[in-house]
C-alpha cells in the first residue's frame, strides 16, 4: 500500500508533458467517466488499443461504452464485431446500462457483426486467409462511415482455426489494414496465465494496453483498470478502481494526487457550539474531521449537527448513511431538535442511505465521486466509514477520498465506529493520518452508569482544548459541559452531580458554623458590652458619690470654721 | 468423435456410402474474394474431386464475395476459400484450397476420419 500511495503521490504527470503529448498524438475521447482524465484524453485515434481482462471484467462494456459514446457524445459511427455473443444477446446484456443500441443501428450509426466460428464445422483442407473477415470489416465501416471499431474477443480465431502461424499473420494484417483506415481499435483480450491475454495479442497491439481486473476480497467484489502502456504519452499509472452501474463505467480518476490543494483559513462550524470554542472557532473549510466511538456515543448525532450547520449557513451537504435508512437518520435526530426534513426539502441535503455489503470499497467511492459531482456539496458526511471495511484497500481508497474531498474543497465529517474494549485508537491509525482533526467520543463508565465524555485528539493548525467535555445530548442538541475535574479525578454525570451535592452540602455546614461563631461571638461581645455598661454605670455613681462627699466636707468644714470663729467672739469677748 | 459416434450406430457405412453416392444431389458453394491464386486451385481441386465422387450429381456455386460482401456476414464466412456443402444435410464448412484430399473427404463426409 505504501508503494501504492507513495508512486501515485511523487510527480503527477505535468500540464506540459500533456501538452506536448496532445500535440504528437491525437486521441480518441471515450466518454467513459474518469478514463479520459486518465489517458489524458482518450485512446490514440487511429490506432489499436488493447482491453484486457479476465472473463467478467467488463470488456465488452468498456469497448461498448467506448462505440456508444463515439456516436452520441461525438459523432464517430462505430462497428461491433463480436465473437461470442450474436447482436441480439449483445444488445440485451447492455441494455440494462442505458445503451440503446438497437436504436443507434436503426440510424445507421452502429452496426454489428456477429462472427461465429465453429470449428466442429470445419475441416481445414489446404492454404486459407480470413479475407471473410476483411470483407466483412470494409462492409460494416463503410455501412455506417465508422471511425472506430471493436474486436471483441478476436482470440476467439484461434479457437476456431488452428494454423497458428496463418492466424498470426493474419492478424498482423488486419492490424496494419485497420490502421491504414486510420480507425480506432479496440481490441478486447483474455487475460492468460502470466501474460495479459491468453495469445499474445499484446504483440500485435503495441500502442495502448488497459487491463481490467475483478478481484473478490473478503466476498466484496473490486474492479480496477490499469493503463499498462500508452506509447508516445503520460498517462496515470495507478490501478484506478471503476463500478458498472446504470450509467456504464466509472473509473475513479485520481491523476491530481499531490498535495497540492488548496488551504482555506476560514473556519466553520462543527453544529455544536460547545465543540467550536473548543477547536478554537471551528474547523477549516476543507478539513476532514475523524469522528471516532463506539456504539452509542452519539457520532451520528454530531454528524448531523455538522450537516444541519452546513445547510444552515445555505450551503449544501452530501449525507452518505451506511447504516440507517434516510427515515430513520431523520426522525433520530428530529429528537434532539435537528430537523433535516427542511434542509433536504430545499434541496440543500442529499441523504444517501446505502447498504455497505453491497458495492465493495472501490464501488463506494466511485459512487461518492459522482456524488459529489452532481450535487456539488460543500460539506461531506460519511457515516461511517468502517463499513467500508478495515483493509489495506479501504485506508488506500479513503486516502484517495480524502485528497478528493480536499481538491475540491469539500469540509468533510468522516464517521468511525470502533470496537468498544478493543484499543480505541489502534483501529485507526490508517486514516488518522490523513486527518486534520479528530474527535473522539468515549464512555466514561462509572458509578453504574454510562457517561459520554468528548475530546480532541488532534487538530492541525489551530490551538485546541485538551480537555475532556462531557458530552449530553439534550431534546435542543448537543451540549458540552465541563466534568468534574478535581482530586476525586473526572467525574461526569451521576458523579460529577453527587460530588457537586456533596460539595454544596459540605459548604453549607461551613456556612451554618460560620454563622453559629459569629452569633456565639457576637452575644459575648453583647456580655461584654453588658458588663462595660455595668461598671460605667458604677462608675458614674461613685463620681456622684464623689461630688456628694466633697460638698458635704466643705459643708462640714464651713460649719467647723463658723463654730470655731463664733467660739473666738465668745472668748474675746469674755477676756475683754 | 462424431464420425465414431457414427461409425458405431450405423451397420454398414459402406452400404450409406454407396446408396448416397447413387441418390443424393449435391449442392456446393465455394466462397473466394476476387481471382486470387488461391481460389483458382480450390476450384479446381474442388472440381476434380467432384468429378471422381459423384460425377452428373453435383453443382458448384462460385460467389465472390468481393462482388457480394452481404454473403459474407450472412452465410458466417471468415476464411477464404470456403466450401460450403449445403446438399446433403447436414451443412459443412470446409475451407483453405482443397489441396489435401483425404480431409476434403472427410470434410464433405465422403469418408469417414478413421479411415
Amino acid at each position: 500500500m505504501t508503494a501504492r500511495v507513495q508512486a501515485s503521490v511523487a510527480a503527477p504527470p505535468g500540464r506540459d508533458a500533456e501538452r506536448s503529448a496532445d500535440r504528437n498524438l491525437p486521441k480518441s475521447p471515450t466518454g467513459i467517466a474518469g478514463l479520459d482524465e486518465i489517458t489524458f484524453g482518450g485512446l490514440p485515434r487511429g490506432r489499436p488499443t488493447l482491453v484486457c481482462g479476465a472473463a467478467g471484467c467488463g470488456k465488452t462494456l468498456l469497448a461498448m461504452e467506448f462505440l456508444v459514446r463515439g456516436v452520441t457524445q461525438f459523432d464517430e459511427p462505430g462497428v461491433y464485431v463480436t465473437f461470442e455473443e450474436s447482436e441480439e444477446e449483445l444488445a440485451q446484456n447492455v441494455r440494462s446500462l442505458g445503451f440503446d443500441v438497437e436504436a443507434l443501428v436503426q440510424q445507421g450509426k452502429l452496426a454489428f457483426d456477429y462472427v461465429h466460428i465453429d470449428r466442429r464445422e470445419i475441416e481445414e483442407t489446404g492454404e486459407y486467409d480470413l479475407e471473410g473477415l476483411f470483407v466483412r470489416l470494409a462492409l460494416g465501416i463503410d455501412s455506417v462511415g465508422a471511425k472506430r471499431v471493436v474486436l471483441d474477443t478476436i482470440e476467439s480465431l484461434f479457437i476456431g482455426f488452428s494454423n497458428m502461424a496463418l492466424l498470426r499473420s493474419e492478424l498482423r494484417r488486419l492490424f496494419r489494414w485497420l490502421k491504414d483506415r486510420n480507425l480506432t481499435v479496440v481490441i478486447t483480450g483474455e487475460r492468460g496465465d502470466g501474460t495479459l491475454t491468453r495469445q499474445g495479442l499484446e504483440e500485435y497491439v503495441s500502442d495502448c494496453v488497459i487491463l481490467l481486473d475483478h478481484r473478490v476480497d473478503e466476498q466484496v467484489s473490486t474492479r480496477r483498470l490499469r493503463v499498462v502502456k500508452y506509447r508516445g504519452t503520460v498517462h496515470g499509472t495507478n490501478e484506478y478502481p471503476f463500478l458498472i452501474d446504470v450509467d456504464g463505467i466509472s473509473v475513479l480518476p485520481l491523476t491530481s494526487l499531490g498535495l497540492d490543494h488548496r488551504v482555506s483559513n476560514e473556519r466553520v462550524s462543527t453544529g455544536v457550539a460547545g465543540l467550536d470554542t473548543m477547536l478554537g472557532g471551528g474547523v477549516f473549510r476543507g478539513s476532514s474531521v475523524l469522528v471516532s466511538g463506539t456504539a452509542g456515543s452519539g457520532k451520528t448525532t454530531i454528524a448531523t449537527h455538522f450537516a444541519d450547520a452546513a445547510c444552515r449557513r445555505g450551503e449544501r451537504c452530501l449525507y452518505l448513511a451506511f447504516e440507517e435508512s434516510r427515515d430513520q437518520i431523520a426522525r433520530n435526530v428530529r429528537s434532539v431538535g435537528i430537523e433535516l426534513q427542511a434542509h433536504i426539502d430545499a434541496g440543500r441535503l442529499r441523504l444517501e442511505a446505502v447498504r455497505p455489503s453491497l458495492h465493495g470499497v472501490e464501488m463506494h467511492l466511485v459512487q461518492i465521486h459522482r456524488l459529489v459531482g452532481e450535487f456539488k456539496p460543500s460539506a461531506i458526511v460519511i457515516d461511517p466509514i468502517s463499513n467500508l471495511g478495515n483493509t489495506v484497500d479501504a485506508s488506500a481508497m479513503l486516502l484517495r477520498l480524502i485528497d478528493f474531498l480536499k481538491t475540491n474543497g469539500i469540509t468533510a465529517m468522516f464517521v468511525n465506529l470502533t470496537t468498544s474494549g478493543g484499543a480505541l485508537e489502534a483501529t485507526e491509525v490508517g486514516v488518522s493520518s490523513l486527518i486534520d482533526t479528530w474527535l473522539v467520543l468515549r464512555d466514561i463508565e462509572a458509578g453504574g452508569e454510562r457517561n459520554r465524555g468528548l475530546y480532541v485528539i488532534k487538530s492541525r493548525g489551530m490551538q485546541h482544548s485538551n480537555q475532556i467535555r462531557e458530552f449530553v445530548i439534550t431534546s435542543r442538541g448537543i451540549d458540552l459541559l465541563d466534568v468534574y475535574a478535581g482530586p476525586e479525578g473526572v467525574l461526569t454525570g451521576s458523579l460529577r452531580a453527587s460530588q457537586e451535592a456533596r460539595e454544596k452540602a459540605a459548604a453549607l455546614v461551613r456556612e451554618q458554623e460560620q454563622q453559629r461563631r459569629q452569633r456565639e461571638l457576637a452575644s459575648r461581645r453583647a456580655v461584654l458590652q453588658a458588663q462595660i455598661d455595668a461598671l460605667q454605670h458604677e462608675a458614674s455613681t461613685l463620681d456622684h458619690e464623689i461630688g456628694v462627699q466633697a460638698r458635704q466636707y466643705t459643708l462640714a468644714t464651713d460649719t467647723i470654721d463658723q463654730d470655731r470663729r463664733a467660739a473666738v467672739q465668745r472668748r474675746g469677748k469674755e477676756s475683754a | 468423435m462424431s464420425n465414431e459416434d457414427r461409425n458405431g450406430r450405423d451397420a454398414s457405412p459402406e452400404a450409406d456410402e454407396s446408396s448416397a453416392s447413387t441418390t443424393e444431389q449435391w449442392e456446393l458453394r465455394l466462397y473466394t474474394a476476387g481471382q486470387t491464386p488461391k481460389s483458382i486451385l480450390a476450384f479446381n481441386n474442388l472440381k476434380r474431386i467432384c468429378e471422381e465422387h459423384m460425377p452428373g450429381r453435383y453443382q458448384i456455386e462460385i460467389v465472390d464475395l468481393m462482388r457480394n460482401p452481404r454473403l459474407a456476414k450472412e452465410d458466417q464466412i471468415v476464411a477464404i476459400p470456403t466450401l460450403v456443402r449445403k446438399l446433403p444435410q447436414p451443412l459443412r464448412k470446409i475451407i483453405g484450397d482443397l489441396s489435401d484430399t483425404e480431409r476434403t473427404l472427410v470434410g464433405l463426409q465422403l469418408r469417414s476420419r478413421s479411415q
